[in-house]
């Protein structure tokens, strides 16, 4: 009965610790500035023992931050030192290779003390408007032009924050107001997590998290290994390629699955870029392992026993173990497509259970608008510099059983923003967002399709774009004789082509035209259920000529 | 009308199983519940009328108001079924409705389906036109192509029509021209514009909002004007009224045209209901619990009026997921809704972890205790096993519970995976349940910063009494209220509503730039939109007003609700405003920010009728204890143990009467659970106040 009885209450705590995580991810996604945080939910925050290791991760989050800030709280305790940590204190850093991959994400991470002891650690992680440097692009070509970097190091101590780091911080970014609120921001919603997990200890009458962190542990471990237990052993190899920067990346890939865990080489894998497309083996870790995870064990919550059958590697300074002062500033762009790279060998394991290629990295659209010397604004509008982040996303692959999602972010878990809000923004007209008609690959299950974005300045201004766009020369493949979806494309109005990498000037008069690639479609197109294929030429997901084309359709 | 003098008030809720009718006679209360009737919901109202008029000893013609609320539009929406609509949008956003949010609610599905735009996209039209961010105009908007819309309207037999486009909130001259080509060409088609329905930034929500709007319009319309017929025909000459989404009443002519304010009318009521007891009591922070079959529904309600927000989320289509519904923009009180009822199931996940819903029995077949089949433990089977039911009285002995049949669902889907006795798997689904509820509760309260130590919880429906002794200690509430009958509280709850009415808009002002002139003629507009709805109950009724800004700072993406100074605003007046905000930003998150402009997004112009004033509940004087012989045994969890606890019948307890937990109080519809820590006094209204033991009442 005893048993029993302590197992519920296990249980019920173990629900409780990832209702906390929640609240402080909570707090922190309703008072952070940056706009990615708050419109697209790019963060995570989490618990962890003394000893560094993450017991629950908040379900608000984005996949990028996964095991990157678990392995993070490591890094911290071992820079701060044992014997300077104290009640009250909170630790700082946006370093790529300590935290999450880049200088725009902070990490935070606060020691939670009960009765004067400590019980363990809170972590979050978020991107902030700016860090200063050249502002966020591909760009630059060490790390020291994409900005700041603040070394693990204590945001406060005891309490009191350290009031000659912020005049520092605010010396160096743009937004200076915005990036201190953000980092107050992310150190309270430690506390806010810290405040629960007292309420709940207090409620349990715990002293500390040690006999909840086992339980916690080896359900996690060994419903994991279950699941590793069925799968077919052996080695299974991938690879694809994209645009890079100025010349094409391959990403290479040999899983070697045992029923003792996955491990993920990336040894073959193209070597660094000039420009910051490269990505820190924290951020590769982050996407490879989410991959694994939604295809192997996706009902297991993420925590230190979940993901460690799961192991990445990589050479050192290939373009996925990219070493400091490498630049990394647009790491999300391969990282993002590292789960097709990872499903795609898993596929050659587990026939039918994983999608086709998508568009995968998301087209974060990062806008400047500058006034027009002697510029006149329309009335009743102002003059003004402003800078525009958008996020869009392209198709996802079509599923074995499914097809794509149109204009849907995978792997990335963030939202895009309301083209209301972004024009209010800055002094920007969007012409049209909208599904791009035919992008879709085809397949017995078509890919999903991607969308068409148009934009030009207001009067008075003018606008560049940080192009950071993928896919425009190799689309999503399919998979089992689906056909590729659409490639990527950067143009104006005029038909006129953009370069998909690096700062560019719109033209005055100008729009801005953004093809977003489609997503491969899945089985042979000719298996497509004709009423689907009818279904699809009547909502102008597809033309009639591709019908007749792909799908031998006769109109 | 009016019998003898006292004025007849009559509430009709229909929900998915039951319509409740109440009849108020004076000070007299009589109820009728009789089976909803889907084909034609109105005959089920008629039925209910019937009986409880007769009941009551009055006439159907003495009848004063009838205050009616549905869940028809709510299920109208999660079941698809509406009229063939189109939708026409700008050029350039064909795709909106479709495209949602662009992201995933669920992180590691990849065989996720995200619920289809609720007008397929070859029945959405864009028209060149265009209106900019600061209500500009431009692009001229294109008549000719519209007229050729009309034409292919009418040709295909479309039914209703909606109308949304780019910053229509700030400027609504093309959804206006629109509206008159359209209905021009096709004289008689239901139009719905978003500029009326919905006048909010965020062209997603506003657009859905105006095609869900436009997709249950006939419908309903046709639905109000039968019930209207009916109830005349019956003799009945009085208004009717309806509730709306936000908690206020306004007349069948205006839901008529805004059948999108309906939408959880019902549970609204039920908060209204919840909110009387509060004002009776004098408690000024209040959170109310109803716990049906499927879900629990919680809200906020505090100086006796219930949380509203600005937009909320229908027809989840994955476990209750947030995102993976509708969004509707219109002012509604707010409930957190969680798939934690008496007939959610209980299963074993991978990590073998017990698991409670959101997978309900439903009413057939049922908990398996009920004997109509049903093979898996539900939470009254849980219920049952701890001792907190008694399987001879349940529902007034109307259903016969088989504690056999528990055991076996439970021992088959928990105990036998788990190894564990069929008490523990029971213990485990209750506090699976409750813990999920009482997360849902704290999440809901940090969105809002609030603390829940001080709130009073006021707990109806169902399954609320068995769980909510438990559910307070979670969430370290010590004072709870269980009123009396509450199985029709949103019916009672109707009768409790003011006239009211809240007009909100989207409109973008940086403080910096603050323009009292361009306020005062904003709030203008919103009170008279909002007194046009209001006053339909009468053009003399005493109105009060607030005046509510949506306000952040800028760069942020969460707006927090302000309230600001109900009077003529000249300029200077920013620095009250900012004021305002900063106290309320401090209030939420613990400090102000420098150096950074303030954005006001959103405003609203909220006015009602004031009521009448509460009836005090008057305190009980001496405190009695009672007694029984009568014993059972429960399982209180906060001990860890099982207790030997006394069993009462409600209707024996007396005003007065003193009930000390561990105890079961018997009704005839459910049980109310008193723990250990807490005990019970049955209150001059019926009501039982639970309170820690050694607090003393305020």
């Amino acid at each position: 009965m005893t048993d029993g009885i302590s197992n519920v209450h296990m249980q019920v705590m173990w629900n409780r610790l990832i209702s906390v995580v929640e609240e402080q991810a909570l707090t922190l996604l309703r008072t952070a500035f940056s706009t990615s945080v708050r419109e697209a939910g790019d963060l995570s925050a989490g618990v962890f023992d003394e000893q560094g290791h993450m017991i629950a991760q908040a379900v608000t989050g984005t996949p990028g931050h996964v095991n990157a800030m678990a392995e993070a709280v490591g890094h911290f305790i071992d820079e701060i030192g044992g014997d300077n940590i104290f009640e009250g204190d909170s630790y700082i850093t946006n370093d790529p290779w300590k935290g999450t991959g880049h200088l725009h994400d902070f990490t935070f991470v606060n020691p939670s003390f009960r009765n004067g002891r400590l019980v363990g650690y809170f972590a979050c992680t978020a991107h902030v408007v700016d860090v200063g440097g050249r502002g966020f692009g591909p760009d630059a070509t060490e790390v020291y032009e994409e900005g700041i970097v603040i070394p693990i190091m204590k945001f406060a101590e005891r309490g009191e924050v350290d009031q000659r780091l912020i005049k520092i911080i605010r010396g160096n970014v743009r937004e200076s107001g915005q990036v201190i609120g953000d980092l107050y921001s992310l150190s309270s919603c430690n506390d806010t997590g810290h405040q629960r997990l007292m309420d709940m200890m207090d409620e349990f009458r715990l002293d500390d998290l040690n006999e909840l962190r086992d339980f916690v542990f080896s359900n996690s471990l060994n419903a994991t290994m279950e699941h590793l237990r069925d799968l077919p052993a052996g080695s299974y190899e991938n690879e694809m390629t994209v645009d890079g920067y100025d010349a094409p990346v391959t990403m290479k890939l040999r899983l070697d699955v045992s029923d003792q865990g996955v491990l993920a080489d990336f040894a073959g894998t193209s070597g660094l870029s000039r420009k910051g497309i490269n990505v820190p083996l924290v951020y590769t870790t982050a996407y490879a392992c989410y991959a694994l995870k939604c295809a192997l064990a996706p009902q297991i919550p993420n925590n230190h026993a979940s993901l460690s059958p799961f192991k990445v590697t990589a050479p050192e300074n290939c373009i996925l173990n990219a070493k400091h002062p490498a630049p990394v500033a647009i790491r999300h762009v391969l990282g993002q497509f590292l789960p097709d790279v990872v499903l795609g060998a898993l596929h050659k394991m587990l026939p039918d259970r994983v999608p086709a290629e998508g568009a995968s990295a998301l087209w974060i659209v990062q806008l400047g608008a500058r006034p027009i010397e002697n510029g006149q604004a329309a009335a009743g509008e102002a003059m003004r510099n402003s800078e525009i982040l958008m996020f869009n996303s392209g198709g996802t692959g079509a599923r074995p059983t499914l097809d794509g999602l149109s204009a849907t972010a995978f792997p990335s878990g963030v939202h895009t923003m309301s083209a209301e809000v972004t024009e209010h923004v800055g002094p920007i007209t969007i012409w049209r967002k909208e599904l791009r008609e035919g992008s879709g690959g085809a397949g017995a299950r078509r890919g999903g399709l991607g969308q068409v974005i148009e934009l030009s300045a207001n009067p008075g201004h003018r606008i560049y774009i940080n192009a950071m766009f993928d896919r425009c020369q190799n689309p999503a493949r399919g998979r089992n004789g689906g056909h590729p979806g659409a490639a990527g494309s950067v143009e104006l109005d005029d038909g006129s082509k953009l370069s998909s990498k690096g700062k560019q000037w719109i033209p005055d008069e100008r729009r801005l035209v953004l093809k977003l690639p489609g997503g491969g479609g899945y089985g042979d197109p000719s298996q497509r259920d004709p009423a689907l294929v009818a279904q699809d030429v009547e909502r102008e997901y597809i033309t009639p000529d591709q019908a007749k084309r792909d799908y031998a359709r006769e109109n | 009308m009016s019998y003898n003098n006292l004025s007849v008030r009559v509430g009709a809720d229909i929900g998915g199983t039951f319509t409740d009718v109440v009849l108020e006679h004076g000070s007299g209360q009589h109820s009728s519940k009789v089976l909803t009737n889907n084909s034609n919901p109105e005959q089920a109202i008629i039925d209910g009328l019937r009986k409880v008029t007769q009941i009551a000893g009055v006439g159907i013609e003495h009848i004063d108001q009838l205050i009616h609320g549905t869940t028809l539009a709510t299920n109208a929406l999660i079941e698809r079924r509406g009229a063939a609509t189109a939708f026409i949008t700008s050029l350039g956003f064909r795709d909106v409705i479709e495209m949602r949010t662009e992201g995933r609610f669920e992180q590691y599905d990849l065989n996720l389906s995200l619920p289809p735009p609720l007008i397929a996209r070859e029945h959405r039209y864009v028209v060149a036109g265009r209106i900019a961010a600061s209500g500009r105009e431009l692009v001229a908007l294109d008549e000719n192509e519209l007229q050729r819309i009309a034409t292919r309207i009418g040709e295909r037999g479309y039914q209703s029509v909606a109308i949304g486009f780019i910053h229509a909130y700030v400027n609504a001259a093309h959804e206006r021209r629109a509206r008159e080509i359209i209905a021009a060409e096709v004289p008689g088609i239901s139009i719905s514009i978003s500029s009326e329905v919905s006048p909010q930034m965020r062209e997603f929500e506003r657009f859905n909002t105006v095609c869900a709007n436009a997709f249950i319009k006939p419908l309903m319309a046709s639905y109000l004007q039968r019930l209207v017929d009916r109830f005349r025909d019956e003799g009945g000459v009085c208004p009717v009224f309806m509730m709306h989404s936000g908690g206020g009443l306004i007349s069948v002519e205006s839901a008529i045209e805004f059948p999108v304010r309906l939408l959880e009318s019902g549970p609204a009521g039920g908060a209204i209901y919840a909110a009387d007891f509060a004002a009776g009591y004098g408690l000024d922070k209040v959170l109310s619990y109803d716990m049906g079959g499927t879900t629990a529904k919680i809200c906020m309600i505090e100086d006796r009026v219930p949380k509203t927000a600005r937009s909320f989320e229908v027809a989840r289509t994955y476990r209750f997921k947030k995102g993976s519904g509708m969004p509707v923009s219109i002012p509604v009180i707010e409930m957190v809704e969680i798939g934690a009822g008496g007939g959610s199931l209980g299963w074993v996940d991978e990590m073998n972890q017990i698991r409670v819903g959101p997978e309900s029995a439903g009413a057939e077949p049922g908990p398996a205790c009920y004997n109509r089949g049903g093979l898996n433990p539900a939470v009254t089977d849980a219920d049952l096993l701890l001792g907190r039911l008694d399987p001879e009285r349940f529902a007034g002995g109307d259903i016969r519970l088989e504690t056999k049949n528990a055991e076996t669902a439970m021992q088959r889907a928990i105990g036998d995976r788990l190894g564990m006795d069929i008490d523990i798997a029971a213990i485990g689904i209750c506090e699976v349940v409750d813990e999920n509820m009482a997360n849902a509760a704290r999440v809901h309260a940090v969105e809002n910063g609030k603390e829940l130590g001080d709130f009073t919880m006021i707990a109806y429906g169902g399954a609320a009494p068995l769980h909510a002794s438990r559910l307070s200690e979670k969430l370290g509430i010590d004072e709870l209220l269980i009123p009396p009958g509450a199985g029709v509280g949103s019916a009672i709850g109707f009768l409790r509503a003011p006239f009211g009415f809240e007009a909100i808009r989207g409109a973008f002002l940086r403080l910096s730039e603050f323009d009292a002139g361009w306020t005062n003629r904003l709030i203008d507009e919103l009170d008279d939109e909002a007194q046009r709805f209001a006053r339909t109950g009468s053009t003399e009724l005493e109105l009060l007003r607030e005046i509510k800004a949506y306000m952040r700072y800028q760069g942020q993406g969460w707006e927090i609700m302000v309230t600001l100074p109900d009077r003529e605003f000249k300029n200077g007046d920013e620095a009250e405003i900012r004021k305002r905000f900063e106290d309320e930003y401090i209030r939420l998150f613990g400090r102000a920010l420098d150096g950074i402009d303030i954005e006001i997004m959103t405003w609203s112009v909220q006015v009602r009728s004031r009521l009448a004033e509460p009836r005090k509940v008057v305190p009980v004087g001496t405190e009695t204890p009672r007694y029984s012989d009568e014993r059972r045994r429960i399982y209180d969890a906060r001990e860890q143990r099982f207790l030997d606890a006394a069993v009462f019948q409600r209707d024996d307890l007396q005003a007065g009467d003193l009930v000390s937990g561990p105890a079961v109080i018997i009704e005839r519809e459910t049980s109310t659970i008193v723990n250990n820590r807490f005990q019970a006094i049955r209150q001059s209204d019926g009501c039982l106040l639970l309170r820690l033991k050694g607090k003393t009442s305020d």
